[in-house]
């Protein structure tokens, strides 16, 4: 089989640009590198149905030299409708966070955030624990300024507190 | 009865459509719904036992010439995977009924849950019948598409949060698997399974272990396997209960069965068998650590279910007929089992007013039912002895063993820490969800609302550097904060105790919610019963798939119509 090298490369470079949108935050350019990586995707289709030629359309005489290969025009139109659908919902997912967040950022899970700083914080407490003399009782009692405020994990500690 | 195989697609397709025209009669809508799916029950069943009993069921639809047509093709496995899922999406959409979706949504387009709910089940069997690489494309569009209307339905700030990622990553999936069938195409001229198995033989090796490593990646980040898992617990636990329950039972494992699938059917002679059992240690190990910290009884159920792959991808690993057989019997099992404890949390959080341990406790006594419900499960996820998740387990540890590898014995080892791990996060649930009093979860709670009010030794409950500590043990300050202060909609912020004391817990638990659910709890303990019969039909299963024959004669000789 014999490759057109300009849509290979052009399938390459949409790819490329797309995956770098999609490590953006926000969900729009997110979308933007979604539909080049599906745009580049079709592209591949057409390279993968090998050489271009007539319309597959079969004359009465049932000639079929020269027609090119009618499965992956098949199969990219599918898959073009399917990206319409999508960037259609991505859409309104986008519209919809702007509505209540005021931006339409990808954010990150909150319960892993809960964890994430209870894990901070564990390694924070016992930290502070290796820096003071053993003392029983509250910890959030005092002012936070007071006292050990020079080591940076209780700071650290402070900070997520408040 | 070539004719019934198309049918579990087409029916719930049709009906979505007639319920999508019913919009204004939610009654009908209802009732069109579960008969249809009854009748998908009925018609997988039938299915099941004719391809046990005269081989693969296959249609060329439309009755194309040569490579051009899609086939279905329902062989033991299909038509076991067929059945299973449509008993449990039946259960799930009578608990839905139930709950009466309407009532607890706020301003949900709700007519919409029973057609997206119908395409979900067609995308799902489409997927478990498809013939052809790009027909498995486009039933996991179906399902997903269905999965994303269901998941951010209402559009609430924790679901849509949650909904960006998992659509994004099923997105960059489905993507990778449009380039993976372009790179077939390109290298093999088709796409029906049965010619791929003569024409991925004859290419070069590096070719085709490119296309395998390309479509095992796709249907890895569906079947959540470790470093591909982490988008599920994220994603799972904020959309409702029946929502949660059947997307935990059954998405991951079309990812599961669509890797058995290919990797009987089209790379017997790649298995890959060492890298497959690191997949599956780390995802077992990771999971269900993952599943100990977790604070909240869906998140922890999520991370159980992910380490739980591992255990399906451990029987795919050893690519022997013994471990296809465990992987197909405890596909069965944890379909059943993960979907039963779902809808089992629902009532809960119903009852209770939330799924966060902080807030809840003492639900053995108020409501035993429930205890049991859950109880039952749990105990047979954790695989303790008389229930089908031992056997399961066992089975599938004695196929690693009969592998023999190093790397097959520590999966032994990994699966039973990890099945021990599984006891302890849902022993833990146990005792603090249903053991102890509401009362000392709302101590535990409150310990920590006035700062300097808590002297520290007055009171049942004593705060020291970030933890408070309980007669219960010690419980994280800022989880304490955290749980507090959750608004969201499905969890007022209220603890079961303060709920119990003003009056306003649920005291009733709806029978259409109880019954399903119950009734799920109730197969899940039937497929312990009739283990016998079903790990042998297992066994016949995976026959099947190593001969090859079975499934290669009925789909190219059925070609010419």
């Amino acid at each position: 089989m014999t490759v057109n090298l300009t849509l290979a490369l052009t399938a390459a470079a949409l790819l490329g640009c797309g995956t770098y949108l999609v490590l953006e935050r926000s969900l729009t350019r997110v979308l933007v590198g979604l539909v080049m990586i599906g745009n580049g995707t079709s592209i591949a289709f057409l390279v993968a149905g090998g050489p271009s030629g007539r319309a597959p359309i079969v004359a009465k005489d049932g000639d079929t030299t020269g027609l090119s290969d009618p499965l992956p025009q098949a199969m990219v139109l599918t898959a073009i409708v399917i990206m319409l659908a999508t960037v259609a919902f991505v859409l309104a997912m986008a519209y919809r966070s702007w509505q209540l967040n005021g931006h339409d950022d990808v954010q990150d899970d909150v319960e892993d955030d809960i964890i994430r700083r209870l894990a901070t914080s564990d390694v924070t407490s016992e930290a502070y624990e290796a820096t003071t003399s053993d003392f029983p009782g509250d910890d959030s009692s005092g002012d936070p300024g007071q006292g050990p405020d020079d080591d940076p994990l209780v700071a650290d500690e402070a900070e997520i507190r408040s | 009865m070539n004719a019934l195989v198309p049918l579990p697609v087409l029916l719930p397709v049709l009906g979505a459509g007639a319920s999508l025209a019913l919009l204004h009669h939610p009654r009908i809508q209802r009732w069109l719904s579960l008969g249809v799916l009854s009748a998908v029950v009925v018609i997988a069943a039938v299915l099941l036992v004719e391809a046990d009993r005269s081989g693969p069921q296959t249609v060329w639809i439309g009755a194309w010439p040569e490579t051009l047509g899609i086939v279905l093709v329902a062989d033991r496995l299909a038509a076991l995977m067929l059945l299973v899922s449509a008993v449990v999406t039946l259960a799930v959409l009578a608990y839905s009924v139930g709950q009466g979706m309407t009532e607890d949504e706020e301003g949900a387009p709700i007519s919409i849950y029973h057609p997206t709910f119908l395409v979900l089940v067609a995308g799902v069997a489409n997927a478990f019948l498809a013939g052809d690489l790009f027909n498995l494309f486009v039933s996991f569009e179906m399902l997903l598409f269905a999965s994303y209307v269901l998941l951010t339905l209402g559009g609430t700030a924790a679901r849509i949060r949650a909904g960006t990622i998992y659509v994004l990553v099923n997105l960059l999936s489905s993507t990778l698997f449009l380039i993976s069938i372009a790179v077939t195409y390109a290298a093999t001229g088709t796409l029906t399974l049965a010619h791929l198995t003569q024409r991925l033989a004859e290419l070069p090796d590096h070719v085709s272990l490119m296309i395998q490593l390309m479509l095992l990646t796709t249907f890895a980040i569906k079947a959540a396997v470790f470093p591909l898992s982490l988008w599920l617990p994220d994603s799972y636990p904020t959309a409702p209960a029946p929502v949660t329950a059947v997307f935990a039972g059954l998405l991951t494992k079309v990812g599961v069965y669509a890797i058995l699938r290919v990797q009987t059917l089209l790379f017997p002679y790649s298995p890959l068998t060492d890298l497959l059992l690191c997949a599956a240690l780390l995802t077992m190990i990771v999971g269900i650590l993952g599943a100990i910290a977790q604070s909240d009884i869906k998140r922890m159920l999520s991370f159980t279910l992910v380490s739980h792959i591992g255990y399906l991808i451990l029987g795919v690993a050893l690519a022997s007929r013994a471990g296809t057989a465990g992987t197909t019997f405890y596909v069965v099992h944890h379909i059943t089992i993960q979907t039963a404890l779902f809808l089992v949390l629902g009532l809960v959080e119903r009852r209770a007013g939330s799924t966060a341990l902080m807030r809840i406790g003492g639900l053995a006594r108020i409501a035993p039912l429930l205890a049991v419900l859950f109880f039952v499960p749990a105990m047979n996820l954790a695989g303790i002895p008389p229930f089908s998740g031992f056997i399961g387990k066992v089975g599938l540890f004695q196929a690693a063993q009969a592998d023999g590898g190093w790397l097959a014995w520590t999966l032994v080892g990994a699966g039973a820490v990890t099945s021990l791990l599984t006891l302890y996060a849902v022993a833990k649930t146990w005792a603090v969800a249903f053991w102890r009093t509401p009362l000392e979860a709302h101590e535990a709670l409150e310990a920590i609302g006035a700062d300097a009010a808590v002297p520290g030794h007055d009171t049942h409950a004593r705060q020291h550097r970030g933890h408070v500590h309980t007669a219960q043990g010690t419980v994280s300050r800022t989880d304490i904060e955290e749980a507090r202060r959750l608004e969201d909609d499905d969890a007022p912020d209220r603890d079961f105790h303060k709920l119990i004391e003003a009056g306003e817990d649920n005291r009733h638990s709806p029978l259409g919610m109880l019954v399903p659910a119950a009734a799920l709890v109730a197969v899940s303990v039937a497929l312990t019963v009739v283990a016998g019969p079903l790990y042998a039909l297992g066994t016949r299963a995976a026959d099947d798939l190593h001969d090859r024959t079975a499934y290669l004669t009925s789909v190219l000789t059925e070609e010419q119509p």
